[in-house]
């Protein structure tokens, strides 16, 4: 699949609380087709602390504007950089990277979320709906000040909410949540991204009620295209580029130990 | 339009822009971005004699202007290498030269002697310089009289151009240089990464899995350049140079020191363009000072 590096104009930048923002991103060319589950490497001007490039997934595509958006948390530098940018400015990009999450063979699908980890299942939501699939959707935030979207995610299959602290929609981690008590349950195929601890937790509750499940891993990364084999994690053929066999994994191959 | 042709130990590059080992992969991945005939040739990862996993995750920290990896030559070995990837890389349009590495001297040997059959490969750069592997590699590097050895002894069995290329994680690079060129060997590639560590002040842990790693990228630009200079009036043998090259001042800078051909490492992994870019900035640069040759810049610092 071609990759490009393209400067993108920032033509928005909305802040969904203390801690999250949407970068809108338009492209001056035609974008190229993008899946589900693919990343970005962003390149972040003006920080003398961010020499390497910040990988995001892709949080939705709109092909008619010709933008990208991306779910961003803040976390350090780079991020905190980024919150900054306002319409007008640039942002270089290196596009689209990865592999992506698979087209299901069923309409008996959860997308599960957690953090800044939902970033993708917008765009995986959007994708099914054009495939004639209302996926379910489980997203997990910290707090209720955290919630964001909801209506989105809405437009898009029937949504299940929990958090930390209970103060909106079911309290605890998503693994604790009603959906998960279902026995069987309903789904053929589970989606996953968020926290490596959640992803983890997911793939041994979906494994054990038998239902297939693909996570999408955020190892550290150096390049995103491949060639620095920094981003590695262990799989049962070996060492494998999360930034080019991943980041997305049929959970039941992964080994999980170097991911802490 | 300058004329940026190389011409070293008989090999003939295109122009002066090289891809660094480790940092390029196979060239693969970068042919879904541009088109590999433009570079003057690509320095491929480290090839050894059998798998290595390499070493755990995680292998990389970012650190003040460069970054720090503890890849540990991860690869599937020479015979993968000759039987899988050595047929996409005969026939492409820039010089192909493999980076030899192993933890013992019979490795080496036997690396090299099966890249010696094939066509189309002009040179290896033997890796003595690898601070990422428990045994061998860098120990080869640091001590002038196993340099000589480990570069005698493949160069024994190899028949074509033979690099070395050089550790910083030392106290004399000149002495290191003469002793490579004692072994036999016709250029000398430098530097390899220093030798470096980061540490997570919050988990109070080490950011890397082996804890010390090689430290790469602008960071260690002074110090590169300065070796190049050194070795250049060290010994006779042309020098490929590299060591934080983001752009063409840093190659000319280079050049301008004593290397012949540069290569580019840790830049392609931030951008994926910046080889192209370099050999564009280049010619450009020569133009404005009316220089007709790249090969007029080599060595030419002006020094009063
Ligand atoms: C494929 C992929 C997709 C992603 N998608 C999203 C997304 O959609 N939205 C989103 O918000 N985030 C996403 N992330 C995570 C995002 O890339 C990081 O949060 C971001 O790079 C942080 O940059 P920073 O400069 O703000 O923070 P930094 O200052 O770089 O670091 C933040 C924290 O990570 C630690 N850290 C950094 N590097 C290392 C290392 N090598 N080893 C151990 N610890 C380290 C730092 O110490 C610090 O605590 C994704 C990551 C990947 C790999
Ligand atoms: C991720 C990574 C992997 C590397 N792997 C190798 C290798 O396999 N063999 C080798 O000789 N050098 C290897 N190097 C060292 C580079 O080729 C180069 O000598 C060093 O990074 C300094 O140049 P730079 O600052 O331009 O990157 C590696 C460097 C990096 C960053
Ligand atoms: S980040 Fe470089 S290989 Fe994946």
């Amino acid at each position: 699949m071609k990759k490009f590096a393209h400067d993108f104009q920032v033509v928005g930048n909305t802040r969904l609380n203390t801690r999250h923002f949407i970068l809108e991103l338009k492209a001056a060319v035609p974008l190229p087709e993008i899946l589900p589950g693919q990343f970005v490497q962003v390149l972040v001007h003006n920080s003398p602390s961010t020499f390497l490039r910040r990988p995001f997934s892709i949080h939705f595509v709109d092909y008619s504007t010709n933008t990208l958006r991306l779910l961003v948390q803040v976390k350090g530098e780079g991020t905190r950089h980024m919150g900054m940018l306002a319409p007008g400015d640039t942002l270089n990009l290196v596009y689209p990277l990865g592999n992506s999450f698979s087209v299901p063979a069923t309409h008996k699908v959860l997308l599960v979320g957690g953090g800044a980890g939902v970033a993708p299942l917008m765009f995986m939501g959007d994708y099914l709906n054009k495939k004639n699939i209302r996926p379910d959707f489980l997203v997990g935030f910290r707090s209720a000040d955290e919630v964001s979207q909801i209506d989105e995610y809405s437009k898009f299959g029937k949504v299940y909410l929990s958090t930390d602290d209970g103060s909106m929609g079911e309290k605890g981690f998503v693994t604790q949540h009603s959906v998960f008590k279902q026995s069987p349950l309903p789904y053929d195929r589970i989606y996953c991204c968020g926290p490596d601890a959640m992803m983890h937790a997911v793939s041994k509750l979906a494994a054990e009620k038998g239902v297939a499940c693909e996570v999408s891993l955020e190892n550290f990364m150096a390049c995103g295209y491949g060639v620095c084999l920094c981003c590695i994690t262990q799989t049962d053929k070996g060492n494998e580029r999360v930034c080019i066999e991943g980041p997305v994994f049929d959970a039941a191959r992964l080994k999980w130990q170097s991911n802490g | 339009m300058a004329d940026l042709k190389i011409s070293i130990a008989g090999m003939e590059f295109k122009n002066p822009v090289t891809t660094a080992s480790g940092c390029f992969g196979y060239g693969e991945e970068f042919r879904d971005f541009y088109d590999l005939g433009l570079l003057g040739g690509i320095f491929v990862k480290a090839v050894t004699g059998s798998n290595r996993n390499g070493n755990k995750y995680p292998r990389m920290a970012e650190t003040p202007s460069g970054m720090l990896n503890s890849v540990g030559l991860q690869n599937k070995g020479v015979d993968h290498f000759c039987e899988v990837i050595y047929p996409g890389l005969k026939d492409l349009n820039t010089q192909i030269i493999v980076n030899v590495s192993g933890s013992t001297i019979e490795e080496y040997v036997k690396v090299a002697e099966r890249i010696n059959e094939l066509e189309g490969i002009p040179a290896i750069e033997l890796n003595i310089s690898c601070p990422n592997v428990k045994e061998g590699g860098m120990a080869f590097g640091v001590v002038p009289s196993t340099a000589t050895e480990v570069t005698r002894a493949v160069r024994d069995v190899y028949k074509k151009v033979l690099m070395v290329k050089l550790s910083p994680n030392v106290t004399s690079i000149s002495e290191m240089a003469k002793a490579v060129v004692d072994g036999g060997a016709d250029v000398l590639t430098l530097i390899n990464t220093l030798l470096g560590m980061a540490i997570n002040a919050e988990t109070q842990k080490p950011v890397i899995s082996t804890i010390t790693g090689g430290l790469s990228g602008p960071a260690i630009k002074p110090v590169a350049l300065r070796m190049v200079w050194q070795v250049f009036k060290a010994v006779d043998v042309p020098i490929v140079g590299l060591g934080g090259i983001m752009n063409a001042t840093d190659a000319i800078e280079f050049m301008l020191a004593g290397a012949s051909v540069i290569q580019v490492g840790t830049a392609n992994l931030i951008d994926p363009m910046v080889a192209p870019k370099i050999v564009k900035g280049i010619n450009e640069y020569l133009d404005r000072h009316n220089i007709p040759s790249a090969r007029d810049i080599i060595g030419a610092l002006k020094v009063c």
